[in-house]
């Protein structure tokens, strides 16, 4: 065993000696750079078409110095030119270059002039630098979910002890009595029977005027309960169902800030608010292949990056080629806001006409982690806004006639949709 | 005996009210007011492919709708780049409406600046989005347009979400935004 050790250590040393010696024997200018520096510099420069250890828009780059030197024999003044002008290099007829061109289809790696040579070096020692073996993950899980566990778990168990309790008290109690009990047939005390009265339900029940009473109040009472009831049939307030991808509105539209009309374009310019195509998820999804923030026990990162596998799968996206397959499947997304048929409802009059903001009806969706219908969408939640909203009448010329006029009818300044003509039946259901 | 029936209209109680499932939709009065016979927005359809979202007929051309001739390759953003001009003069300009719809669709990567710092940037979930006044890129108004009409790299196109008026609308204040980065 020694022996072999002793072998690959004399293998590392002349390996070293080697690296040394090609280290010397470089150009001046090829000074090791700074990793730090060049890691913003590449996630400012390059990071939008490169990742050290992916492909996308052009190749990966980790180790490329030395990958280029092993297998193309290129130097770093040949990367010098490269990023600096690539269609220059390209048009001079390196073979490489255009190798490398043609194999990523065509796509010109744009020039960077203004990076200079020292740039270059901190990039480069950045993209030399060891890949980060993952560091074992999940103390940083375990630690979260012990945490948020243990405040499920204390509030458990505080119940279950105090029903603990609570039921050891009743069977003390009855325990007592028993005993109780059993010391005065011994001592021979007689308990005191129950009298041979009516019982007090008995004479209630022979009371007919108070039968008559509680006979109305328990009709009103039904009465109530079922006109309740019949009332919330067809409102789906509260409707959750399961999407067959698990998008989350909380992180994107929460956490990152994504604008609801980012998604939802045809909001602005159309009745319905649209479900977007999933050439629009796959705007930002190309570049995010994985879930990097804050996860629960409930929904790991594994689970989130499940959900962007899937996306790619119905979108026919090949994550390792960075290509589409061309083989795709549209999404079965459940519908939850649903008017019924006989009302009419137009997004971009809300939306782009009249300003609403979208949490207006559909509640803080923002917050939301699985999407649910948080209005009731009833004919009387419509009317009401209608009633309180008012309209924005300034600015806007070509309605200062009737604002006016209605402004006069009413007596007042500002005006309601209602008083616009919001309630008209017509406007809805026609 | 009496306990027992107490016990059973408690149970039977909870159990009604536990029934109300939130991932299932209510019970409706008339279902047939409610579904329309026409086909629903994005519903199932009796069409080849199922869905009622389909795409126009090919060589369909809205009203008012011109073709965008220039092709997606890079050959056609340099085509672009050197001979594409916005149809938009002065007075049609309208840099506020630019400006919204612009923070919607591209200040979430870009940045409301321009300067490649959106919301995604800051998050580290997207890297490497450049400043508007990148000299190597050196974008005009036929590459924005080029580049908002097909994506380019790793952004994609932005045809479906935005017409060609407010693409244009979009061009300009991008190059106002430009113009302010490079002052």
């Amino acid at each position: 065993m020694r022996k072999v050790i002793h072998r690959k250590l004399s293998k590392n040393f002349l390996r070293l000696g080697l690296v040394f010696l090609l280290a010397f024997t470089n150009t001046l200018s090829a000074q090791e750079g700074d990793p730090a520096k060049g890691k913003s510099l590449f996630n400012a420069n390059c990071a939008a078409c490169h990742k050290l250890d992916k492909k996308m828009t052009g190749p990966a780059l980790r180790n490329v110095e030395a990958r280029l030197a092993e297998e193309e024999g290129l130097d770093r003044e040949w990367l010098y030119a490269w990023i600096k002008n690539s269609a220059g290099v390209i048009k001079s007829g390196d073979a490489y270059a255009n190798k490398i061109y043609k194999e990523y289809g065509g796509a010109a790696m744009t020039a960077f002039p203004q990076l200079s040579n020292e740039d270059i070096d901190n990039i480069l020692a950045y993209t030399a630098e060891e890949k980060k073996v993952a560091p074992p993950t999940p103390p940083n899980p375990d630690g979260g979910t012990d945490t948020a566990t243990s405040g499920g778990i204390s509030n458990e168990i505080i119940l279950g002890a105090l029903a603990i309790l609570f039921i050891l008290l009743a069977a003390g109690l009855y325990l007592v009595n028993k005993t109780l009990r059993r010391f005065a047939s011994a001592q021979g005390i007689d308990l005191p029977e129950s009298s041979s009265r009516t019982p007090l339900w008995k004479a209630f029940i022979q009371n007919q005027f108070l039968m008559l009473v509680v006979a109305i109040f328990f009709l009103l009472s039904s009465a109530y309960f079922v006109y309740g009831y019949l009332s919330q049939i067809g409102v789906d307030q509260g409707y959750q169902p399961v999407q067959p991808i698990h998008f989350s509105h909380k992180i994107h539209a929460g956490d990152n800030g994504v604008d609801c009309k980012y998604c939802h374009s045809s909001a602005r310019v159309s009745k319905t608010s649209g479900i977007p195509s999933l050439n629009v998820c796959m705007n930002c999804h190309k570049s995010i292949y994985e879930y990097t923030g804050e996860t629960s026990p409930e929904y790991s990162k594994e689970f989130y990056d499940g959900e962007i596998k899937k996306l790619y799968a119905a979108a026919g996206w090949d994550d390792a080629e960075q290509k589409y397959t061309g083989e795709s499947s549209p999404v079965k997304w459940v519908r939850i806001h649903n008017l019924p048929d006989f009302a009419y409802f137009n997004h971009s009059q809300h939306v782009t006409v009249a300003g609403v903001e979208c949490q207006t009806c559909h509640g803080p969706v923002e917050e939301m982690e699985v999407m649910y219908q948080h209005a009731p969408l009833t004919m009387g939640w419509c009317i009401n806004c209608h009633r309180e909203t008012n309209i924005d009448v300034k600015d806007n010329a070509y309605y200062t006639k009737i604002h006016e006029e209605l402004s006069k009818k009413y007596g007042v300044d500002e005006l309601t949709a209602a008083q616009m003509g919001g309630l008209e039946c017509g406007k809805c259901h026609y | 005996m009496k306990s027992l029936i107490k016990i059973l209209v408690i149970a039977v109680v909870l159990v009604a009210v536990s029934c109300k499932k939130d991932t299932a939709p209510n019970y409706q009065f008339m279902p047939n007011m409610y579904e329309s016979a026409g086909y629903e927005t994005y519903g199932e359809a009796a069409f080849p492919n199922g869905v009622e979202a389909q795409v126009p007929a090919e060589g369909s051309i809205p009203r008012g709708f011109v073709p965008f001739d220039i092709e997606n390759s890079t050959a056609g953003y340099e085509l672009a780049k050197a001979t594409l001009k916005s149809p938009l003069d002065s007075t049609q300009v309208d840099l506020e409406r630019g400006k919204e719809i612009y923070n919607i669709y591209c200040g979430i990567c870009h940045g409301n600046k321009g300067k490649g710092q959106g919301n995604l940037v800051k998050r580290e979930k997207i890297l490497g989005i450049p400043s508007y006044d990148d000299a190597g890129r050196a974008i005009n108004e036929g590459s924005i347009y080029h580049t908002i009409y097909y994506g380019k790299n790793a952004m994609g196109s932005y045809a479906n979400q935005l017409n060609e008026e407010e693409r244009w609308q979009v061009v300009s204040y991008v190059l106002k935004l430009k113009a302010d980065l490079e002052k």
